[in-house]
């Protein structure tokens, strides 16, 4: 029973590493840019919360709620103004682009919010669990892994289902013949950064609830990230849902085992996948 | 005045000059055949007019404005669609994607919608879900004719339209032509077969070596000038 139990924890866990993953993963699929601050935009997402809930005194839903469009309009200056311009054949430049940024983040919200470590109050919700007969499941789990879900149904309608998805698409496949098109590269990276920041504020709901952050927590929340979509198979956003669940349940059987070995097992369990699968579980069948 | 044309145009890569002061003209309704050997500057001259390669803003006008320096996603808005040589289909976007992400820039109706373009290419509606870049060689340069047809241009570029497609496609191609006249867009096209540019073509533009070395209508071109002009030996 005990088994059952820590699965069931290790794939709701892998809910909350899927949605650090999607937005990054949204990224490295359309501009193949490897965001090296992504971990840190989501501690920012948080912190942002934090504020939020603690100057207007709301509930944290509706604080993410306001955090969304700030974090779309910074997600798209960002690009614009920075990333776009370091954007190209060279994979190097964005590369220290956003390492550089991912310090000046965790700078910047040190110099603004203390060492201190903090965490979004959520009250009853923190605690609340559903009794399912052999596992028990907090409420806060579940809710994390029905985000993921309805992130990653959101992203593939956007993908697939809207012209704003077909300039997505093509525009990663072909910048050049995309603007032949009429569409502006430029613009579609910077929306594409905007809605991934929309998702990191998602992420960020969810990690300031279920744990406690501080300034420096970013780059570890990123490897997380980074180990679900490589696992998924770049670009493949169902197949980073799978990568989470499959770190989550690395963890939860490997604390299980040990204590010790929870965050080991995550590693092992990805590095054991890219053994076998080189290119993930759910590759692009071109690139 | 021309619709459109190029003036004392210079373009390259890098340090590389391709083409050196090529004048050439398009006027309403008309197609015109660019012909020349590989490297001559054809693709060159197609990139510099759809702004894939940014110029001076005097090296290009379309309805007298000088549009040299305009980016390639504000010059298929003005009306001036490109089928890129080698058919540049997007891999992850379906038959009807490839063609309805064509009308991406241009919102003002027109002659050329979904239907027409399927009922110009019957086979494309059939296979219009499946991936652009599992469809033969020849269904894809519909595609591709298709995708740029969408946005209604006033002026078609075509380059290299039948390279590596059997002569019965290419046949089967070249048939839709006069239904792209007659909706309105004057056409040039990139041909390194000679035969099939003189057939179509109003006037035809022999360049070498990044110049335009002949140039007439293909009733006025004798074989010979055409042969010096291509290749560069003396008669």
């Amino acid at each position: 029973m005990i088994w059952i139990d820590t699965i069931a924890q290790g794939i709701l866990l892998g809910g909350l590493y899927a949605l650090f993953a999607a937005g990054l993963s949204l990224v490295f699929g359309i501009m193949r840019l490897v965001n090296l601050a992504h971990g840190d935009l989501i501690v920012l997402g948080a912190y942002l919360i934090l504020l939020v809930v603690s100057i207007l005194g709301i509930n944290p839903f509706l604080a993410a709620a306001i955090a969304m469009p700030v974090m779309f309009g910074f997600g798209w200056v960002l690009q614009r103004l920075v990333l776009n311009r370091v954007l190209g054949e060279d994979i190097l430049p964005p590369l220290l682009v956003t390492f550089g940024l991912s310090i000046v983040l965790q700078n910047a919200l040190l110099e603004g919010f203390t060492a201190d470590s903090q965490r979004v109050r959520a009250g009853p919700l923190e605690t609340a669990s559903v009794d399912l007969g052999a596992v028990t499941l907090g409420v806060m789990p579940m809710l994390t892994f029905a985000s993921a879900i309805v992130v990653i149904v959101a992203l593939n309608q956007i993908f697939y289902r809207t012209a704003l998805g077909r300039a997505f698409r093509a525009t990663s496949d072909d910048p050049v013949t995309a603007s032949l098109m009429g569409i502006k590269p430029a613009s579609v990276f910077a929306v594409a950064t905007g809605i991934a920041m929309i998702v990191v504020t998602i992420a960020a709901l969810y990690l300031g609830m279920r744990s406690n952050f501080d300034p420096t927590i970013g780059p570890a929340r990123l490897i997380y990230a980074f180990e679900a979509v490589i696992i998924g198979g770049l670009g493949s956003l169902w197949g980073t849902l799978v990568g989470g669940i499959i770190i989550g349940v690395a963890q939860t059987v490997g604390a299980a085992i040990n204590p010790e070995w929870q965050i080991l097992a995550g590693h092992v369990a990805f590095l054991v996948v890219l053994l076998i699968k080189p290119r993930g579980l759910f590759p692009r069948a071109y690139d | 005045m021309s619709l459109l044309a190029t003036h004392d145009l210079t373009a390259g890569y890098g340090d590389f000059q391709a083409l050196f002061g090529v004048d050439i003209a398009l006027d309403e309704g008309e197609t015109i055949a660019i012909i020349g050997a590989n490297g001559a500057g054809k693709t060159t001259l197609m990139r510099s007019i759809a702004g894939v390669l940014r110029n001076a803003p005097q090296m290009v006008t379309f309805e007298g404005r000088q549009v040299g320096a305009l980016p390639a996603d504000e010059i298929v808005g003005l009306g001036i669609a490109m089928v890129p040589e080698g058919r540049k289909l997007f891999p992850s976007l379906s038959v009807e994607e490839n063609l309805l992400i064509g009308a991406h820039g241009r919102s003002g109706n027109g002659y050329w919608s979904l239907q027409r373009i399927y009922d110009l290419f019957p086979i494309l509606k059939e296979k219009r879900r499946v991936p652009g870049t599992s469809l033969s060689g020849g269904q894809q340069q519909m595609v591709a004719i298709g995708r740029a047809l969408i946005s209604n241009p006033r002026v078609l570029l075509c380059d290299e339209i039948s390279l590596g497609l059997a002569p019965v496609v290419i046949r089967d191609i070249y048939a839709a032509l006069p239904q792209i006249q007659e909706a309105g867009a004057a056409v040039i096209v990139v041909e390194q077969d000679i035969g099939q540019a003189m057939k179509v073509a109003d006037r035809v533009h022999c360049m070498m070596e990044g110049r335009v070395t002949l140039s007439g209508a293909p009733s006025d071109l004798s074989r010979d000038a055409i042969h010096n002009a291509y290749f560069g030996a003396a008669a």
